[in-house]
């Protein structure tokens, strides 16, 4: 499993250094052909609770594109610096209604419903614009390979979560459409560009 | 083509002096900063807003000089007030980092950012550090 992981995500890579034609962001991942239709690789369906305790699904994204990412609260590598990135979005499309940005913890057993709204708290940002989610392990787990991110139990990782800091961009279509690198604020800088695009291309 | 030497030589000995006045000239805290303490604290010592505390312009590290040493090396349980604002995360330790490891972590932090902390001296942190290990085994 982690071997195809590993060379999806080559192929991704060298997909990802092909210049994409301008004002329009590519659809990501596998795609099959189904009776001479292509059907693109899409987020599946999901239901997960939030730092207010609501239930959010892909209904709660209906018509909207978002940026999702795994973390934890304890975590002592990555997280706070992807979780600065995602400030950085949050702030700048804060008034952009077509946007909202998701964060899986992948530490469901300490990050109860009540640790993700200290942490939501003391970012000091709205729950209507940026999701907190916790929900069964397995399930979290099993949607990370989704949103081509890696979330699993390693006890050898700092802080005993293994898990990527990527931060990826979902349109309204379930489809992901770019993705960055969490930690490398030049790369987010590219991937705000490309959320312009994709809700410009939205516009049309 | 000696004095063309001479002065070549004079030339590069200026350059370097001025290189150091303007570096931070606390190269190994620099890099232990960036291996121990940045990825929470962040590069610009900016912290995470509401999660993790400044280091950049904080009052605590000008109120509390003499915890510095202890803090670094067995983390900080409990709430933390910096600049106004109470931070609950916790902060772990980094109990492999030497006496002279943390002196130039403090000095370089207390030199960088536009901070203007006291600077840290050898000696009071080995007694710090020695203080707060003393406490730690009673504790346990």
């Amino acid at each position: 499993m982690k071997y195809l992981f590993l060379f999806i995500n080559s192929l991704l890579f060298v997909w990802g250094c092909q210049e994409p034609s301008p004002g329009n962001l590519p659809i990501l991942g596998e795609r099959d052909f189904v009776d001479g239709d292509t059907v693109y690789h899409a987020i599946p369906d999901f239901a997960f609770l939030n730092q207010d305790s609501q239930l959010v699904s892909n209904e709660t994204f209906a018509g909207k594109a978002y940026v999702a990412d795994f973390f934890f609260t304890h975590c002592p590598t990555i997280c706070p610096k992807t979780s600065a990135q995602m400030l950085r979005i949050y702030e700048h499309f804060e008034n952009e209604d077509r946007l909202l940005l998701v964060a899986h913890t992948v530490d469901p057993k300490r990050d109860t419903v009540a640790a993700l709204k200290r942490y939501s708290d003391g970012l000091g940002v709205s729950s209507k614009k940026w999701h907190f989610l916790t929900g069964e392990k397995d399930v979290i787990y099993e949607i990370a390979d989704d949103y081509f991110s890696i979330a699993m139990e390693d006890p050898e990782a700092p802080g005993g979560f293994d898990h990527s800091g990527r931060l990826i961009l979902v349109d309204k279509y379930r489809h992901i459409r770019s993705f960055c690198d969490g930690t490398d604020p030049a790369d987010v800088d590219r991937f705000m560009k490309d959320i312009e695009t994709l809700l410009n291309e939205e516009n049309k | 083509m000696k004095r063309i030497n001479s002065l070549f030589l004079l030339a590069f000995t200026v350059a370097l002096l001025l290189y150091a006045c303007v570096e931070n000239p606390y190269t190994q805290g620099k890099i232990l900063y960036t291996n121990f303490c940045e990825r929470c604290h962040m590069e610009d010592g900016t912290g995470l807003r509401g999660i993790i505390p400044p280091l950049a312009g904080s009052d605590f590290l000008l109120k509390n000089p003499a915890d510095l040493p202890c803090i670094i090396r067995y983390g900080l349980k409990g709430p933390v007030d910096v600049n106004g604002k109470t931070y609950q995360t916790e902060m772990p330790g980094e109990p492999k980092l030497t006496e002279f490891e943390i002196t130039n972590i403090i000095n370089y932090i207390n030199t960088s950012w536009g901070n203007t902390g006291e600077l840290a001296k050898h000696p009071a942190v080995r007694e710090k550090l020695k203080e707060c290990e003393e406490a730690q085994s009673l504790g346990k």
